[in-house]
């Protein structure tokens, strides 16, 4: 199988990856760089617990091919937040119990983030609106829709 | 954030201990653990649902560069030379032998470094079968006509399937019966009798983390990293299956992404072994989210229901027969069919009962536990049941349910006392939730609005056990080993919780022990709702040692009784440094008295009961069928909750997953074949379906539960779906005894009451 270098800004830093054709981002993440904060489930699209950030747009990494990231600036769950601090969304997923297994918060963590980037004042119908493409088995819908409001409020707040 | 004190850890919000793990993606869970030198299976499936093998063509396959190998049943036979697993019955395969017993079942394997080798390589495998008649609906595999298997095989666990070993001309994996009073004589004297027929569905579990094993196989030793919601049984079953004692077989479990059921027992586990040992590397078989559709499902049933009451509204007899599809290998299912069989008369006080519940074999993928252990395919059809009956009499369904409620203090069916069960408190909370007795608009014109109750019965299942230890350390601080698994039900916090609430430190302070069964005691397994009440005990048992320890090392230090000086200078007394531990030990099992084998009556089926109950308000469009749950009440008696946020998120999601199974959550088969096997084509409950609700607890105590607290995981899936069917009923009078209640589903029932029935496709 041809492999291919891809040079991209992983979390900050300059990385480099050896890709397949038929490579996704997540499995990329996975095995080249330890990083399993993004996870295949559905493998469709559809779930959202693979979503990463690609130059700043949330993507389903289970569908992105590897080679597309080359040049691009990827940013994964893993880089929210510091050594000692959550990040503010996280801590608001936290307070509000917004998590039961955890599989797919990391994608609804960094949808939030998105979300309140561009829409620094949700309603609730645009939380659901933003936050429809993400699935959660454990159904902790009404405590997600609360952490992002207490995030956004916060963020207002200063 | 509630503040780390000690002194006061139950009925505290105990943000989760395991919060900053899943928020900042660093939880583990085995579908992403790697190993050094770990080859990753893709599993070859059956493409007919019942048939001989007659061949398999692997060649082309193992000629794939990069293929490690490929192996069949047969080459599962050099390694494990009885290679059939499971816990009630030694039916199922670790690859089929001789016959497939349904689609999707695994055939041949395929190993290889790179996952995307072994997926190509398995498109190459030719498997050819001489097909068989199949069966698939459960009453009519009740009739014996096709035979899923040749002869039973009952696994020598369960005393009440012994007499089924050897049994052959039947696919009955079980036929509980509970006999209460004359049943015959009541109904010949009953001056009004009702008889209904009800079904469920296949549906399933749909884990987001799909099931993962991998197994590290060093010829003496083997170390398992599963996905399981019960290691101890996988540990029993991985040493029976390789005739090697228990402390030979390690399993270690992470966090899980989701259980609901779908990872008890014993799952992919036989077959990651039984790959390690002949590959000699670690292997790992990770399912895709398709496959999951073919691994274990909720029991689809057929319910028929007679009731007999008095001419003043007393139910005086009640006759349940239960037909549960557990598709082609045993599972779980003939437990489910017991262990929550036996409450099919539902929650009233009804002096004669007869219950007869059977397990059937069919040619579908095999059916398991799915949150609430068949309680709520029973309780659809019980609650919808009681609510026709109410309505034939014009009797109020509140009032209906609240003349015949089962209370403390009477028999239920088995025999045993009611004791500690709030349902009255839970009936009356919905009703009042719902403002029953207020006038209710039901709207007008295309638009039409019901509302409607259910409430519902389970026992948890008995006789099981729980081991535990509390650990502290020199510096005071302490660890927990207890074998319940966390999958998201937050049970390692409420554990801790309990645990401080004994030591009296902050419960943010105590660690618990990532399972793993070299250090962590037996526990039957997660779940059933049992955890908290079992292991609840173990652990306070274990921390009550544990302080009985500290009070004597007190003593022997020379510290006065009731003594304030700090853990860590008694240790530093008595070792001269800090050094030594302190081990506390708790065991817990429950009374228990098994039911008579004739009659199925027992005086103690079990150690607690848990009652919920739910109430909606639906809206119905009359053009199209379409419903919407405009509202949905959720209430339980969960004893004292230990920490009321995780409860009230329990309930939530509980409710929210049944609303799915109400609504349109269906497997769709064809000739057996899976047809939506995806989450594009099956769809679950998004964040759009959530409706207004409301999640209660009402005020309880279990008597004899840790610190009054009672299991909780499976409540709110009780009464969901009889509530909306009652709701349907009440807004536009059509009956609906099937789920899902799609809107064709409600179309059609609204044409064919207006005498205009819509042709079949």
């Amino acid at each position: 199988m041809t492999t291919r270098t891809i040079n991209f800004t992983l979390n900050g830093r300059v990385v480099s990856a050896e890709v397949a054709p038929h490579h996704n981002l997540v499995e990329v993440l996975q095995t080249q760089f330890a990083l399993t904060g993004a996870r295949e489930s559905c493998g469709q699209g559809l779930c959202g617990c693979c979503t990463v950030l690609v130059d700043g747009n949330p993507v389903s990494g289970c569908l992105y091919l590897a080679a597309f990231a080359d040049g691009s600036d990827i940013v994964t769950i893993e880089h929210l937040g510091g050594p000692n601090a959550l990040d503010p969304m996280q801590e608001a997923f936290i307070e509000s119990g917004a998590f039961q297994c955890g599989y797919c918060t990391p994608g609804f963590i960094l949808m939030a983030k998105v979300l309140l980037e561009n829409h620094p004042q949700p309603s609730d119908d645009d939380i659901k609106d933003y936050l429809s493409g993400n699935l959660c088995r454990c159904a902790a819908y009404p405590e997600i829709v609360n952490a992002v409001k207490m995030a956004a409020r916060r963020k207002m707040a200063g | 954030m509630t503040e780390a004190v000690a002194g006061k850890q139950i009925g505290r919000s105990v943000p989760r201990l395991e919060a900053h793990a899943k928020v900042s993606g660093r939880a583990e869970y085995t579908h992403t653990m790697r190993l050094p030198g770990m080859l990753t299976a893709k599993i070859f499936r059956s493409t007919v649902p019942h048939g001989r093998i007659k061949s398999i063509d692997v060649g082309a396959a193992r000629a794939v560069p990069g293929v490690f190998a490929v192996y069949t049943g047969e080459d599962i036979r050099q390694v494990i030379p009885e290679p059939y697993y499971g816990p009630a019955f030694h039916d199922q395969p670790i690859l089929a032998l001789d016959k497939v017993h349904y689609v999707g079942e695994p055939v041949a394997v395929v190993l290889a470094a790179d996952p995307h080798v072994a997926d190509q390589a398995v498109q190459l495998i030719v498997a050819d079968y001489e097909e068989l008649a199949a069966v698939f609906d459960e009453v009519e595999a009740a009739k014996d006509k096709v035979l899923v298997h040749e002869e039973l095989k009952p696994a020598s666990t369960f005393a009440d399937l012994k007499h089924l070993k050897g049994r052959k001309g039947t696919n009955c994996a079980l036929d509980f019966k509970l006999r209460r009073g004359d049943v015959e004589k009541a109904f010949a004297s009953a001056a009004h009798v009702f008889e209904h027929s009800f079904k469920t569905q296949k549906v399933l579990h749909l884990s987001f983390e799909p099931p993962a094993s991998i197994a590290d196989y060093k010829g003496d030793s083997v170390t398992i990293f599963t996905a399981s919601q019960g290691p101890s049984f996988v540990r029993t079953e991985i040493a029976r299956l390789l005739g090697w004692p228990e402390n030979r077989v390690r399993i270690k479990v992470p966090y899980l992404g989701g259980g609901y059921g779908s990872k008890l027992y014993i799952k992919m586990e036989a077959l990651a072994v039984a790959l390690s040992m002949l590959a000699r590397r670690p292997a790992k078989v990770a399912l895709t989210m398709e496959e999951v559709f073919y691994t274990i499902t909720k029991h689809p049933t057929t319910f028929r229901i007679k009731t007999g009451l008095d001419k003043n509204g007393r139910i005086v007899a009640r006759q349940c027969a239960i037909w549960w599809n557990g598709g082609a290998y045993a599972d779980i299912g003939p437990r489910v069919t017991q262990k929550s069989g036996f409450t099919a008369s539902g929650p009233y006080d009804i002096d004669n009962v007869s219950i007869d519940s059977y397990a059937l074999y069919t040619n579908l993928p095999p059916a398991g536990a799915l949150r609430g252990f068949g309680i709520p395919q029973l309780v659809w059809a019980y609650e919808c049941h009681t609510d026709m009956i109410a309505r034939a009499m014009k009797r109020d369904a509140l009032e209906f349910r609240k003349q015949n409620l089962l209370r403390d203090g009477r028999p239920q069916a088995t025999g045993t006392i009611l004791k500690d069960v709030a349902i009255e408190k839970v009936l009356d909370r919905i009703a009042e939730l719902l403002k029953w007795k207020a006038p209710f608009d039901h709207g007008n014109g295309t638009l039409r609005r019901g509302r409607g109750l259910a409430i519902g019965l389970k026992a948890v299942i008995s006789p099981t056990t729980s081991v535990a230890i509390v650990n502290i350390a020199a510096d005071g601080s302490v660890t927990v080993y207890a074998g319940t698994i966390d999958m998201g039900q937050g049970s390692d916090t409420a554990i801790a919780q309990i645990v401080g609430e004994v030591l009296n430190i902050a419960a943010e302070t105590v660690r618990i022990v990532p399972r793993d069964t070299d250090v962590t005691p037996y526990d039957m397994g997660t779940l059933g709702s049992r955890s908290l009440f079992h292991m609840g005990h173990a652990v306070r048992l274990a921390a009550e040692d544990a302080k009985a320890k500290i009070a004597s090392l007190a003593r022997e230090v020379g510290e006065p009784e009731g003594s304030n000086v700090p853990l860590a200078e008694l240790f530093r007394k008595k070792y001269g440094m800090q050094a030594g531990n302190i081990v506390g030990t708790g065991s817990y099992k429950p009374d228990y008295v098994p039911p008579d084998t004739a009659t199925g009556l027992t005086p103690n089926a079990t150690p607690f009961w848990m009652a919920a109950g739910s109430g909606a308000e639906v809206e119905v469009d009359t053009e199209t069928g379409r419903l919407r749950v405009v509202r949905l009440i959720n209430v339980a008696d969960v004893g004292n909750p230990i920490n009321p946020k995780i409860v009230e998120t329990q309930l939530s999601g509980a409710a929210l997953m049944q609303l799915g199974f109400t609504l349109f959550e269906k497997m769709h088969f064809d000739g057996g074949q899976v047809s939506n096997a995806s989450l594009a084509d099956y769809k679950i409950p998004g964040i759009h379906d959530v409706p207004a609700m409301e999640n209660e607890t009402v005020a309880a105590w279990q008597s004899n539960g840790p610190f009054g607290a009672k299991g909780v995981g499976e409540l709110a899936t009780f009464g969901v779906s009889p509530a909306i069917a009652n709701a349907v009923d009440d807004a536009v009078g059509v009956r609906l005894t099937e789920l899902p209640l799609t809107a064709e589903v409600i179309f059609r029932a609204l044409r064919d009451k207006a005498g205009n029935p819509l042709k079949d496709e």
